[in-house]
């Protein structure tokens, strides 16, 4: 199995608490891995290490065979990490557009071009609004992005995310707060970017039925370690997952 | 396109009021009057390079005075040294004036911007106290708190010329500063004053972008002070003082952070009311003349009541109605594509 990113005994300490503790695990490349766990088992912040937003007390971080460990956010996004945010993260008080138009910007590495009209770059904003028409927002592309709904944000964050083409996408919790209606349109999206193949996609959800049907391969977190890892039918059949996170729940249940 | 046509339309509207500005010297010729325009031509590009810091990148800077002094000092130390006043040492002590201005706001952004923000306010009001105890005590060259008075070249001597440079300089500034702020470098720097950490994991680094901006607010507010030190042919150490970086805020805050236009306004501002409360109306009573405790009054209520400033309400009132316009257009346009599909 040739792996993108791979952990060794990734671990970090809050004060006296281990929220990730000695994870070691290697992540398929251009495969759907999910990442599960109740709440509090330190999903965000294994995703937090992995995009450069903390940086481990201890172990090591290798992405593409590169020790990235010490890498800055902006360096891990540049080598082709980009994440989505479980809090919505993005530009308040600019436009849906502009939004994605940075995201865009940056992928085509006009960084400190200071010369010209920044629409003169027209077709920036074109693979912007061709985003948002992915992740159905294009009628809200002039809208200020603190006046969107939850959803529209992450949407909005997806959109972003998707313009930096990067190699690894990590998606933190993608639908959380969406309507149920809207729920569906998002899980196409990130079907089609699957369907492609030449993208890696780790995913936190809660939603089971999801995420089961859709990943290769399944990561069980619980209380910052790592419980189990396999496909989605081995960590069905797994025992421990079943006590620990699952409260015992039969396999008829889950399916 | 739409948005260009706008930008071309509001850059025919500035300069006609830059040209009707052009004439006022021709028919209007109260000396006083001329020269309270020229300080807030000074102030304006000051203001405005304030506002780079303040209102496109988030950045509070306490220190800002720093390089105004260093402008007008550089100038007027070249000038008072030289033999004869030329126009060519006038050019000179400009580029060394704003040469050393680039150097130090080079070598203290390099080390203080990374500083969260008021680690960063702090360490520029103490760099700036640095630089005016400095002028105190480097009496041979600065003249300590006596102050320099120099000669100026009969150009600048004549008060229609200085205002006119004065004015065409406050022009060429904007429209260059306006290129800036809305060049794609100037895109990022809003994002890192709305999300700095959502600027970096963009891919973009985000300690460059603080220090381009840094040296080039360094170097326009230098050159304010070079045309201030100029403009009055006297300088003493108060152009370092906090007075004049607080000016600053306010004629930003004021005119509207994040606008450009709006520090130039702040600063007409609040230099005709520096003007009319000391002048005419301290005859009246004898509180105008503490117009520092009317401003402070004026700062609290236009901070509670305008946090946007006059630009900023205005433009944010437009906005509004634009883009309530634009998302019915959109959505229209989504029914009309849902139908056709």
């Amino acid at each position: 199995m040739e792996s993108i990113i791979e952990t060794k005994d990734l671990t970090i300490f809050f004060g006296g608490h281990v929220a990730v503790n000695e994870v070691s695990v290697r992540i398929a490349k251009n495969k759907f891995t999910s990442v599960i766990g109740p709440n509090g088992a330190g999903k965000t912040t294994f995703f937090n290490l992995l995009s450069g937003q903390l940086y481990p007390t201890k172990g090591e971080i290798y992405f593409k065979n590169e020790n990235i460990t010490k890498k800055s956010p902006t360096i891990r996004t540049r080598l082709g990490i980009g994440r989505s945010f479980q809090i919505t993260n993005v530009f308040p008080n600019l436009t849906v557009l502009e939004n994605v138009r940075l995201a865009v910007q940056s992928n085509q590495k006009i960084r400190y071009q200071m010369m010209f009209h920044y629409k003169k770059y027209s077709l920036f904003e074109e693979q912007a609004l061709e985003l948002l028409e992915l992740v159905l927002l294009k009628n809200k592309a002039h809208a200020v992005a603190a006046n969107l709904a939850h959803g529209e944000k992450r949407k909005l964050e997806i959109a972003m995310l998707l313009a930096l083409e990067t190699d690894l996408l990590l998606l933190d919790e993608p639908t959380a707060g969406m309507s149920l209606e809207e729920v569906p349109a998002i899980l196409e999206v990130i079907k089609r970017i699957k369907e492609q193949g030449n993208r890696t996609i780790v995913l936190i959800e809660h939603k089971m039925d999801m995420i089961l049907g859709l990943s290769d391969e399944v990561l069980v977190l619980f209380n910052g370690e790592l419980l189990a890892q396999g496909t989605p039918e081995e960590i069905m059949e797994n025992k421990t997952v079943q006590s620990a996170y699952l409260g015992g729940m039969s396999n008829d249940s889950l399916a | 396109m739409k948005q260009l046509n706008k930008m071309q339309l509001s850059t025919w509207v500035y300069l006609l009021i830059s040209v009707l500005l052009a004439v006022v010297p021709f028919v209007y010729d109260n000396l006083s009057m001329l020269f309270l325009i020229v300080q807030i031509f000074i102030f304006g590009i000051f203001a405005m390079s304030y506002d780079l810091l303040l209102g496109y990148t988030g950045i509070v800077s306490f220190g800002h005075a720093m390089f105004f002094g260093v402008g007008a000092y550089g100038v007027s130390i070249v000038l008072e040294r030289s033999e004869e006043p030329t126009m060519a040492v006038v050019i000179l002590g400009t580029i060394i004036a704003l040469g050393i201005a680039a150097v130090i706001s080079f070598i203290a952004g390099i080390l203080t911007l990374r500083l969260k923000s008021h680690f960063y306010a702090m360490l520029t009001l103490a760099l700036a106290g640095l630089f005016l105890a400095a002028a105190e005590k480097m009496r041979d060259l600065t003249g300590g708190s006596d102050g320099l008075l120099f000669t100026v070249p009969e150009f600048f001597k004549d008060r229609t010329n200085l205002y006119l440079l004065c004015l065409s300089s406050l022009v060429v500034i904007f429209f260059l500063l306006r290129r800036v702020t809305n060049s794609p470098l100037g895109r990022v720097l809003v994002a890192i004053r709305e999300n700095e950490q959502r600027t970096m994991s963009l891919g973009y680094k985000i300690f460059p972008y603080k220090l381009i901006i840094s040296v080039i607010s360094g170097v326009v507010a230098a050159f304010a002070g070079v045309l201030y030190a100029i403009s009055i042919r006297f300088i003493d150490t108060t152009v370092f003082a906090v007075d004049v970086t607080l000016d600053a805020l306010l004629m930003t805050i004021i005119g509207g952070v994040g606008t450009l236009i709006g520090p130039v306004i702040g600063a007409g501002l609040i230099e005709y009311a520096h003007h009319f409360l000391s002048s005419e109306l301290a005859d009246v009573h004898w509180i105008f003349e503490r117009w520092v405790i009317l401003f402070g009054t004026v700062y609290i209520l236009a901070v509670i009541f305008f946090p946007k400033g006059i630009v900023g309400s205005i433009q944010g009132f437009v906005n509004k109605r634009k883009i309530k316009k634009q998302e019915q257009f959109d959505k229209k346009q989504s029914e009309k594509d849902e139908l056709a599909g």
